[in-house]
């Protein structure tokens, strides 16, 4: 493996449910310390891709290649792909029953193997940059739900992923906690992390995308850096997503 | 990256999807793993059979056992007065169940009233519930069967069906009421605020919101404790009524063969599997038609 190739890359994948394609002939390279940006209409294969990145569905065809391994390849420990990516999901789906800390350190104590107290020391150190010492431990119920998102982003980036998939981290949320949520991605991206995110939110799309795809019945129709889609797009469907969008003074 | 890619147009210029050769290679792979779990899988059950049958026809007392628990010929002979005593476990459990189903049902309600107003309702529910879940089944029964015909009331029955499914009722509701309590409680709170912001009152709100879902969450414990009860619908021959175990008991005391006692067990479990296979079914049904899949 060479530094310029991809962390994650998609090769001609296709999903079907039944008789419905979802995504039919995806292929896609999400380089190191990028952020790919997934957008296009509800319904278009945004989440479905991470799903299958993920190994949430199995995928009909193609491959899925996380640094450099298929991970589709049936005989492989699904389990330990996993450990590999870090999920946020649009409904946070925190667990109710644990408090902020061992929501977060589950995963580093039962799968990582972390001991207790540097796990909680790792946890209370990014909820500290979070803002949300204070709320180590409380319980998800009781937070808002931009606070219950950042949790969340904590919980999927304290085992260090090599690619976090954001999955419409923000569609929950209102205008005013989608800020706070969108500055730790921010952060993220200052930190270097490799991220797939689907998002409905373009004006920070256009922000902080390296790489933007716009996706329509499960296919990639245009692909490009931020300035070339969202600037100058080639696709007339491209053309009339972004013109729906900015009508609606979402751009 | 340099300049942006646009895709070939997803309806024309396109050829229809063919299966790639990675795909036909995993499906055959998959095949093979299954194929070979199923020879695994057929080789084992086959060993372990092969295992037991050596060691329990090869056991020294095994001729005279099996003479007196697996005899065909108590067998044949037991099978009608024992089919004929099913039908009295059958009609119990026909008409005790959904009884008790119901009466569990609003013995959970109540327990979950809120207000001072209800707090004897509530009360009274606890109480049932503590008293009649401790005490235990068979003293149960022997005090409604006996007792309740030693008080000589008028109009009262002293048929010891009735007040063996009496007592069955009483006992196994208090059950039942503690499985739907636990259901209703496992719904999540924000649940009951999305339907008391739509206006319902309390008690829409658990009929069409809360209940709903607490009942789907409990079916399988609702199914184990109607197994339970179809058993325990045997217990009504200490007041004199003959079912299943009470007429295979009676061919036992004239021979002193057990056969009659195993063919009534077995009657038992043919009777609960498929009670147990039905609501899996049922369950499995009503989360196809929800739930999100994926395949963790």
């Amino acid at each position: 493996m060479t530094a310029t190739d991809p962390v994650l890359r998609f090769e001609s994948v296709r999903k079907a449910f039944g008789e419905q394609v979802v995504l039919d002939d995806v292929s896609l390279e999400v380089p190191e310390h990028s952020v790919t940006v997934l957008i296009g209409a509800s319904g278009s294969g945004k989440s479905t891709l991470l799903r299958c990145a993920n190994l949430l569905e199995e995928i009909d065809d193609g491959a899925i290649w996380l640094d450099g391994e298929d991970v589709t390849d049936p005989r492989v420990d699904a389990d330990a792909v996993r450990r590999r990516i870090g999920v946020v999901f649009q409904a946070y789906n925190l667990f109710p029953h644990l408090n902020v800390l061992d929501n977060i350190t589950l995963g580093p104590r039962r799968v990582h193997g972390v001991r207790r107290a540097e796990a909680e020391r790792r946890a209370t150190e990014l909820l500290d940059r979070l803002g949300l010492a204070a709320k180590a431990r409380e319980y998800p119920d009781r937070l808002s739900g931009g606070q219950q998102q950042r949790v969340a982003l904590v919980r999927a980036i304290v085992s260090e992923p090599r690619v976090l998939l954001l999955d419409e981290i923000t569609a929950a949320l209102d205008p005013e906690l989608v800020t706070e949520v969108l500055s730790v991605v921010r952060d993220l991206k200052e930190q270097g992390r490799t991220m797939v995110l689907a998002t409905h939110e373009m004006a920070f799309a256009r922000d902080v995308a390296d790489q933007v795809c716009f996706l329509a019945d499960g296919v990639i129709l245009e692909r490009g850096t931020s300035a070339q889609v969202f600037g100058d797009p080639q696709h007339e469907r491209t053309r009339r997503f972004l013109s729906r969008l900015s009508d609606a003074g979402r751009l | 990256m340099s300049g942006a890619e646009v895709s070939a147009d997803p309806v024309m210029g396109r050829a229809p999807y063919q299966p790639s050769e990675r795909r036909l290679a995993r499906e055959a792979y998959r095949r093979s793993r299954t194929r070979r779990s199923a020879l695994i899988a057929a080789a084992s059950t086959l060993a372990v059979a092969t295992v037991l049958f050596i060691v329990v026809t090869g056991s020294p007392g095994w001729p005279v056992t099996q003479k007196t628990f697996l005899s065909p010929h108590y067998a044949r002979a037991a099978l009608s007065p024992v089919l004929h005593g099913f039908v009295l476990n059958l009609e119990l459990l026909a008409v005790c169940g959904p009884t008790i189903l119901v009466l569990g049902l609003v013995i959970a309600a109540a327990r979950t009233l809120r207000g001072p107003v209800f707090l004897p309702v509530r009360l009274l529910a606890t109480a049932y519930v503590d008293f009649f879940r401790g005490f235990p089944l068979i003293i149960l029964l022997l005090l409604i069967v006996f007792g309740v015909p030693a008080l000589q009331l008028q109009g009262v029955t002293n048929d010891p069906i009735i007040l063996g499914g009496t007592a069955l009722v009483i006992n196994y509701s208090a059950y039942v009421a503690e499985v739907y309590r636990a259901g209703i409680e496992s719904v999540h709170p924000s649940q009951r605020a999305a339907a008391r912001s739509l206006g319902l009152t309390y008690t829409q709100t658990m009929r069409f919101v809360v209940l709903p879902q607490a009942i789907r969450r409990v079916v399988p414990a609702l199914v184990n404790d109607m197994a339970s009860l179809q058993k325990d619908t045997g217990l009504v021959y200490i007041g004199g009524a003959i079912d299943a175990v009470a007429a295979a008991h009676i061919m036992v005391a004239g021979s002193f063969n057990y056969t009659p006692l195993v063919v009534a067990g077995l009657g038992f479990v043919i009777l609960t599997i498929p009670m147990t296979r039905y609501a899996d079914w049922l369950t499995r049904r009503m989360d196809r038609r929800r739930a999100q899949g994926g395949i963790v």
